[in-house]
């Protein structure tokens, strides 16, 4: 009666492909940024609008580069981690705020907190283009010489830093805070 | 604090859950009526419990408590009241809560109705339905909790999508819920026959009720789904053959089989293996779209935010709960031997065809809807298939069935003459022709073959359903001797299919669809109309803002109605929205939406006339309503019932 | 005939006709797979000229252009490695735009223009389609050295 196990034959097989389309979602592709140098951008700040922003402003530090904008929920749900991370003094953040109206981004950091050491204001999102940037909030891990460590799509929290981001940290500097310009 | 007390009520159910599907399986296996018996009060309990959470969640929407993540993600203070309550199931963590809620009333039902079944089947039945709401808690609980806090609290919420906010969504999931969820009880009296290795025909009568109860919410469920699309979107269509609609019409075609299979295994005592094997099936495929809709996996319009985690815990569930049901199958299903047999031509035959031909439309479905899956998994790239596939594909198996259904209905069980069949079946079979070719001559001024064929079927399938009713009535004038509910009700399903084809074939054929531009004072003829554009002007609703058009529209000079479609701007989300104005009718439906203004007070628009599209749905009512008539049929009621062998099978056209 | 044989028959024609369908649904199903292309990969030849296919990208910013009183749009759809212009005459989806991502369908006319017969956007600012997002991060792969 071999015939009985044919519904359950075909069943396994459907349930092999769709365990296949799960790891194949193609929403959660690396970026292609990997472990190349971080592309070019000069923005003026968010706070100051004559000074600018740019990749010089980064080099010799590790550091992340935070994607954020106002009208982002994600970004006010990590937006509590970043501000403790930052009075932690474990890494320096910079933001990117992205697509977003200049007067209530500022409000937001009055009122939220500020963990940024600056932010750079990308009001066309050109910047978030050439970036690879499709969903608010990201944040990259950039090394000392601006290569690109990796990137966090959604919010960050506690358990997503500790798994993803410190071993990465660790492999460039050992402990925390990265020294500025160690000796390459 | 109130969030919490949500959360807990929900570990609480769960803990109810956990005994609900282990103490009363171990007391049904030893003969333990202590261990049996504690199946109804933790039912009870989960229910209330549940139903305790999903309150506190509402109420968080209600007072605009965004502190609750959920809340701030799909809510905001300028969102009327109503659709507050229902942006409660307009994402992901709300409706699986809807999901569990439902599951819990099935469940109570059962329980309630259990009284006049067998004790250790009862607890056998609710032990699995147990067993699905533990597996469904336990992901709500570890990867989608509504209540999750969010710090700080934002001072305003995000806003419904846009889409989402109308009086469709209100009824749309619950109804289609009921329905997918329903699944759950013929699913669990399949396994508890597989566990006890018996099936008796007491089995099929007491399964019927809850299966035909699930098969008209859902088709309730997709029929309004569809509606909510058709004037929502605008597009004009009323079915797109998009994944997560496909994954609720093939748990509808897997029901309807299984409706027809227990017919024949309740008069006949045979198709029982295959009869269990439909009802783990229906359901299987109920969790499917719950997987594909959940998981991300298929691009789909109204797909909820991915994640494969989640995606993953499905999967493990949907194995679970549905690998392990195929497995006990595969064990025990050569057990169930059938009684008797049937020739060719009778009611037998018919209702075997109708199964292959249904579960062949589902499989045509669920290729089309899974291939994208299968050809990236094998690396053979990302095509789409698109509606023409399964506009094709699916009628092939449909149009005989259509065709057969109208013959199936008169026949015998067991045996019947060829003859005595074609005879009962000249007259309506003949008009039907007749109508068929000349109607849409008269009506429309000409038919193509496939429209003539699909007003033929449709016009068939509506005579030969009232064949019956109209013979009694003619030859007792005097005292017509009343049909049976249960036959009343298939009368009533099968009336509903003719007039949904009848409006499936003439849209199809004679609509109108046309983009134009167009300045105030241009008029446009679409299918015997004219339209007038007025002009336009602002307006302000409580969450948007609008531009409003105006058309008058007129026929041989008279006015007819004056429709006013807007485009919307949602202030929070700031996302763009049409709404076709739609003046509906039983004849036709006109639709006029406003594209883009092209300048100078041009805008594009996009025009559309929809003949008899109100039987599609009108159809899909009239199938439901059948199943509410036959439901209502006294030989269901359980109290009555003994626990009987197949009854002899009577040689009358009966209920089938 | 006894009823066996007679089942036996009824069984047989069943399954012929499922057979038959199944041959017709492939057939039918053969004719209707629209693939998805990226610009890129329509420059390298790999989209078909004979059908029509799904072209996806973004709107490049600045390039949708309307004739003025008639309903036909121009625009370009881009990867960021290569654009391709785009033609379509009729009413388009409440999310089109500049910078957003966009779907296609139709096919190309001898001069290389797209004519386009339907166009689906489906977006917010967070989401872009999985495909568009994929392709994207692909071009960008090989533009990047």
């Amino acid at each position: 009666m071999w015939r009985f196990l044919v519904p359950v034959s075909i069943f396994a097989v459907l349930a092999a492909f769709f365990y296949r389309g799960l790891s194949l979602d193609p929403g959660y592709v690396p970026s292609p940024l990997l472990g190349k140098p971080a592309p070019e951008f000069e923005l003026p700040r968010l706070k100051d609008p004559a000074a600018m922003l740019g990749n010089r402003d980064l080099d010799g530090q590790v550091a992340l580069l935070n994607v954020w904008a106002t009208w982002c929920v994600g970004c006010r749900q990590e937006h509590g981690f970043l501000v403790d991370l930052a009075e932690s003094g474990a890494i320096p953040i910079y933001g990117l705020n992205w697509k977003d109206d200049r007067q209530t981004a500022l409000n937001w950091l009055t009122d939220l907190g500020d963990p940024y050491v600056a932010s750079a204001f990308d009001e066309l999102g050109e910047v978030a283009i050439d970036w690879g940037v499709y969903g608010a909030p990201e944040t990259f891990l950039l090394a000392r010489d601006g290569t690109v460590l990796h990137k966090h799509i959604a919010p960050l929290d506690e358990a997503i830093w500790a798994r993803d981001f410190l071993p990465k940290i660790a492999e460039q500097c050992g402990s925390l805070p990265c020294p500025l310009e160690a000796g390459e | 604090m109130i969030p919490e007390f949500g959360h807990f009520a929900l570990i609480l159910a769960l803990g109810l859950a956990l005994i609900q599907a282990s103490v009363p399986l171990l007391g049904a296996a030893r003969q333990r009526t202590d261990w049996m018996v504690l199946a109804r009060p933790m039912a009870v309990g989960q229910f209330v419990f549940v139903a305790a959470a999903f309150v506190v969640l509402a109420h968080a929407f209600y007072v605009d408590d965004f502190s609750v993540r959920y809340v701030a993600l799909n809510s905001n203070t300028a969102l009327p009241t109503a659709y507050k309550i229902a942006a409660v199931w307009g994402s992901h963590e709300g409706s699986l809560l809807l999901w569990i809620l439902i599951l819990a009333g099935w469940t109570l039902g059962v329980a309630a109705a259990s009284r006049g079944l067998p004790e250790a089947f009862a607890a056998r039945v609710l032990g699995v339905l147990g067993l699905v709401s533990v597996g469904m808690l336990l992901f709500t609980l570890l990867t989608s909790n509504p209540f999750d806090r969010i710090f700080p609290p934002p001072v305003d919420g995000n806003d419904l999508n846009p889409l989402l906010q109308d009086p469709g969504l209100v009824m749309h999931p619950p109804l289609l819920y009921m329905g997918y969820v329903g699944l759950s009880v013929p699913f669990a009296f399949s396994v508890a026959a597989l566990m006890t290795g018996r099936l008796s025909s007491a089995w099929a009568r007491w399964t019927r009720p809850w299966t035909v109860g699930a098969w008209m919410f859902l088709t309730v469920g997709i029929a309004l789904g569809s509606w909510w699309a058709y004037y929502e979107l605008g597009w004009g269509g009323w079915w797109f053959w998009d994944p997560v609609e496909n994954a609720s019409f093939m748990p509808w075609l897997a029901a309807t089989a299984l409706i027809h299979s227990l017919a024949v295994t309740e008069r006949r005592g045979i198709f029982k293996s295959w009869t269990l094997l439909l009802a783990i099936a229906a359901f299987t495929l109920s969790l499917l779209g719950t997987f594909l809709v959940r998981s991300g996996i298929l691009v789909s319009v109204h797909a909820f935010a991915s994640d494969p985690a989640r995606g993953l815990f499905i999967l493990l569930l949907l194995s679970a709960i549905s690998g392990g049901a195929l497995l006990l199958y595969a064990v025990r299903a050569r057990r169930f031997r059938d009684e008797g047999g049937f020739r060719a031509i009778s009611r037998e035959s018919f209702l075997l065809i109708n199964n292959v031909l249904l579960i062949a439309a589902t499989a045509v479905v669920l290729l089309g809807t899974l291939y994208p899956l299968f050809s990236d998994a094998l690396g053979f790239g990302k095509p789409s298939v698109g509606p023409p596939y399964f506009n094709i594909a699916f009628l092939i198996p449909m149009l005989p069935l259509a065709a057969l259904v109208g013959m199936g209905m008169h026949a015998y069980w067991q045996k019947m003459s060829a003859s005595v069949l074609m005879r009962r079946l000249r007259v309506p079979a003949g008009i039907a022709l007749v109508f068929g070719v000349s109607l849409p001559w008269l009506l429309f001024g000409g038919a193509g073959v496939m429209t003539m064929i699909g007003v033929i079927v449709g016009c068939w399938l509506v005579l030969s359903s009232l064949l019956d009713p109209i013979t009694r009535a003619v030859r007792n004038r005097s005292a017509p001797r009343p049909l049976p509910r249960a036959q009343w009700g298939m009368i009533l399903a099968h009336l509903g299919v003719g007039v949904f084809i009848l409006g499936v074939t003439v849209v199809s054929s004679y609509s109108i669809e046309t983009d134009a531009a167009a300045v105030p004072g241009d008029r446009r003829e679409v299918g015997g109309y004219e339209f007038i554009f007025r002009g336009t002007r602002d307006v302000q609703g409580p969450n948007y803002q609008a531009v409003e058009g105006e058309f008058e529209v007129r026929r041989d000079g008279r006015l007819v109605t004056v429709l006013a479609p807007q485009k919307r701007i949602y202030r929070v989300q700031q996302s763009p929205m049409t709404e076709t104005a739609i003046d509906a009718g039983w004849r036709r439906d006109l639709l006029v939406a406003l594209g883009d203004p092209l300048g100078d007070g041009a805008w594009s628009l996009r025009v559309q006339y929809r003949p008899l599209i109100r039987f599609i749905w009108l159809g899909a009512l009239i199938m439901a309503v059948g199943g509410l008539v036959a439901l209502s049929d006294p030989r269901y009621r359980l109290e009555r019932q003994r626990h009987a062998a197949p009854r002899q099978a009577p040689r009358t056209a009966e209920v089938g | 005939m006894t009823p066996r044989r007679q089942r036996m028959v009824l069984v047989a024609l069943v399954a012929a006709g499922v057979i038959l369908s199944a041959g017709l649904a492939l057939r039918a199903f053969q004719e209707n797979l629209l693939y998805f292309f990226t610009p890129s990969q329509v420059m390298a030849g790999e989209a078909p000229d004979n059908r029509a296919y799904h072209l996806g990208g973004m709107v490049l910013p600045d390039s949708i252009q309307r004739d003025p009183g008639s309903l036909t749009v121009n625009f370009i759809v881009t990867d960021y490695a290569h654009s391709m212009p785009v033609s379509y005459s009729g009413v388009l989806p409440d999310l089109f735009g500049e910078d957003q991502g966009v779907v296609a369908r139709g096919r190309p006319d001898a001069n290389g223009l797209f004519v386009a017969d339907e166009i689906l956007a489906k977006h917010d600012e967070n989401y872009m389609p999985p495909e568009i997002a994929e392709a994207l991060a692909q071009a960008e792969q090989g533009e990047t050295p």
